[in-house]
């Protein structure tokens, strides 16, 4: 098997670092360093609150164990919790942004220049704590959609944002969350109008570069009554022999008949062979149906990441809502990932799908958790699971922990669930037929995740494929 | 009938798998657009000639050669025999996800028209040569959107094999007891279309246990491989004599030399 591991077990292509003159704030972490930040980002003083209750809450909270995931103690004293390159651009304009930055970016496959930018994609670049540029920010404007920095939206935007923000993670959600709330900096602020179709693609990029650092990113995106956005969010790191710790929160709001449609493609320092190195990546992501046949859809590619705990779910709170999460998460060398969704049915005819799929390759262990909650009022609801894990190797683990929680008896539930190895014989029968072992690895593997990678933007999913080195099954046609 | 080149030269071949010896000892030569069957009782090493031409990774080669095209065929990695030429069409053909027919086949022809130095054919002109192979042998476009061989009967899987061989127009076609688990219909359709695509620069090394695939294939020479060597070859009425004899008489007589 050693032709097929060598090709899931490709070197880290985007471990470089730039050399750029950064503001870093000293490690550790207390109410000077929260005052601090909300200082930095010229923060009104709810913002402050909010920020410090979370933060004496965390105090309070101890650090989840219950993961399927192994690592040793977090000293949360010895992080910096603010870094931010020295030389940022005024306003929309790149004049006196750092050429470092616009080059890292670019090297990273997101040009942010005005002339280079990618067609139909707006992007919001975040480099450590800040954000670089955000693109197309005034087309935008025109058809009354808001996309930028969430400190941005802090300031310009107060009153959408105190009504949604934490609405969904409340401030005491969890250990995580909690560290988050305290903490964060940058990350995106959608708000998409009444009736109206978003019409780019939204797009984060976010980069660690900075050392001895974590990356607390919040991202909240409201859909008004009848509107439409498609979001996607990229990541990646340096390579490092530290862990750094990522530890992001999502919210996501659907009113009346809106949609949103978020992916990720997380692709974070995963570590070196032997486990050093690598993100954590602790994340909470929540999406709310608030309002009546609105629709929320999950798609997630998780290829990097020392550690992966993530679930996100929906809360189908609006009758006929719909629920979804499409996932694929990859472990190889020593990679951990606990990964897997939360569907909470609460109103009636509500309904959601979960297809997870989970490849494990090296030492890598896999872990599918997701809970499936139908209420008491959930008349109707319906859910399909499909869990299906694939092994590569014999060292490497596949856990699934599914839970189901019914308290309608009307409710419709599906669960399927597949563990699959690629054998020998798959590999040679492709062989035969001329293909090489590379080749024959990539057409097994995307073809497993072919349920999951169609759903991705068209513009994403070469990306989401190439990153699992495997060339795209179905692009055309 | 007259020789043409030998296509593939076997000598002296013994195979083992898992420390078994199964081949002991096999000599077989191709000629081009010859058609060779070979026939033997259960667990005789049929199957694992046909595996070990094609290069599958599970057999051991302890001794002797085989040459294709002059060249060593045992040196090349299983993808280099395949655009060589070689082609095994396979006993049991193993599903791939999420893959459809139409997709695979033409990676597959990509990969030989790579090594041949020919353009690669883009989807819309893979389906324009697609629809002349099937046209030339009577075949209908159903299985080519489907995930390979996922969902498909034993007759389909087998049938998928054919339709394999008749878009990668392989030098050598070794089929592996494609005849197993084929109704007699299905059968007859399997052998009309291996008769379409008998030509002089293909060469066919068909495996069978029963001798009914003949009935409708007319092989130029037949073997008989028992306990891993060739124990006897002959015409087509070697078959016909099997049919009646069964293979005792020739296992027996093996022993004995």
């Amino acid at each position: 098997m050693t032709s097929i591991e060598a090709h899931v077990q490709q070197p880290y292509k985007y471990g470089f670092v730039t050399d750029i003159e950064s503001e870093v704030v000293p490690a550790g972490l207390n109410e000077d360093v929260i005052r601090l930040i909300s200082a930095k980002k010229g923060e009104p003083e709810w913002m402050l609150e909010w920020r410090l209750k979370a933060y004496r809450n965390w105090l309070k909270m101890s650090e989840p164990h219950w993961p399927n995931v192994k690592y040793g103690p977090i000293d949360y004293q010895a992080i910096s919790y603010y870094a931010a390159p020295k030389k940022l651009p005024k306003l929309d304009s790149l004049d006196q942004v750092d050429p470092k930055l616009v080059a890292t970016f670019e090297k990273l496959g997101i040009p942010i220049e005005e002339q280079k930018r990618l067609t139909g994609v707006a992007v919001d670049a975040v480099f450590d704590s800040v954000s670089v540029a955000t693109t197309f920010q005034a087309e935008l404007a025109k058809f009354g959609v808001i996309f930028c920095p969430i400190s941005q939206a802090i300031r310009e935007h107060p009153e959408l944002v105190q009504k949604y923000l934490g609405t969904v993670v409340p401030h005491n959600d969890n250990y995580f969350a909690a560290l988050n709330t305290a903490v964060f900096t940058d990350g995106s602020f959608v708000y998409v109008p009444k009736g109206v179709r978003c019409p780019l693609e939204l797009s984060t990029y976010f980069r660690i570069n900075a050392s001895s650092t974590g990356q607390f990113e919040r991202t909240l995106i409201i859909a008004d009554e009848g509107s439409y956005v498609s979001y996607l969010e990229g990541c990646s790191a340096p390579m490092r022999d530290e862990h750094q710790l990522h530890a992001a929160v999502v919210e996501l709001v659907a009113l009346e008949r809106a949609t949103i449609k978020y992916s990720t493609i997380q692709n974070w320092y995963p570590g070196d062979e032997e486990g050093k190195g690598g993100i954590y990546n602790f994340v909470t992501k929540r999406g709310k149906c608030a309002g009546a046949s609105s629709k929320i859809s999950w798609t997630q590619v998780e290829t990097g990441s020392a550690i992966t705990w993530k679930y996100p779910g929906c809360i189908l709170q609006g009758d006929n809502s719909i629920g979804e999460f499409y996932s694929v998460a990859v472990t190889s060398h020593k990679q951990q990932a606990d990964t897997g969704t939360k569907m909470i049915h609460l109103g009636k005819n509500t309904r959601s799908t979960i297809v997870s799929k989970g490849i494990s390759a090296g030492r890598g262990q896999n872990t599918y958790r997701g809970l499936v909650k139908i209420m008491k009022g959930a008349e109707g609801a319906r859910n399909y699971s499909q869990c299906d894990s694939m092994l590569i190797g014999d060292k490497c683990g596949a856990h699934t922990f599914p839970y189901i929680d019914v308290r309608n008896s009307t409710a419709i539930m599906e669960h399927e669930a597949s563990t699959s190895k690629i054998g020998e014989d798959q590999i040679f029968y492709l062989r035969q037929r001329g293909l090489s072992a590379e080749d024959a690895v990539s057409m097994i593997v995307n073809g497993f995740c072919k349920e999951v990678f169609k759903e991705l933007p068209m513009e994403f999913a070469v990306e989401a494929t190439r990153l699992l080195g495997i060339s795209l099954e179905g692009s055309i046609g | 009938m007259k020789q043409g080149k030998a296509l593939l030269e076997v000598k002296g071949l013994r195979v083992a798998v898992a420390g078994n010896e199964i081949l002991k000892g096999v000599d077989l030569t191709i000629r081009d657009g010859e058609v060779h069957a070979i026939m033997g009782p259960n667990g005789s090493g049929k199957s694992t000639l046909a595996q070990v031409l094609a290069g599958h990774p599970a057999y051991a080669v302890l001794a002797g050669g085989a040459t294709y095209e002059g060249k060593d065929l045992l040196d090349m990695k299983p993808e280099e025999r395949a655009r060589a030429g070689v082609f095994l069409a396979f006993q049991y053909p193993v599903e791939i996800r999420g893959i459809t027919n139409s997709y695979f086949l033409r990676s597959a022809l990509n990969a030989l028209r790579r090594e041949r130095g020919e353009a690669e054919l883009d989807p819309i002109d893979f389906l324009q040569f697609l629809e002349q192979k099937l046209k030339a042998i009577g075949w209908d476009d159903s299985m080519m959107n489907r995930p390979v061989n996922e969902g498909f009967s034993g007759g389909e899987k087998k049938r998928n094999e054919i339709l394999q061989l008749a878009v990668l127009e392989p030098r050598l076609a070794i089929l592996d007891e494609t005849d197993s688990g084929l109704d007699i219909d299905a059968l007859k359709t399997v052998a009309e279309t291996v008769n379409t695509l008998r030509a002089p620069n293909r060469s066919f090394l068909i495996v069978t246990h029963y001798q009914r695939l003949l009935n409708y294939i007319t092989p130029d020479v037949v073997h008989v491989l028992a306990d891993g060597r060739i124990v006897k070859s002959g015409g087509p009425e070697l078959a016909q004599e099997l049919e009646v004899r069964g293979y005792d008489w020739l296992r027996d007589a093996a022993m004995v030399s």
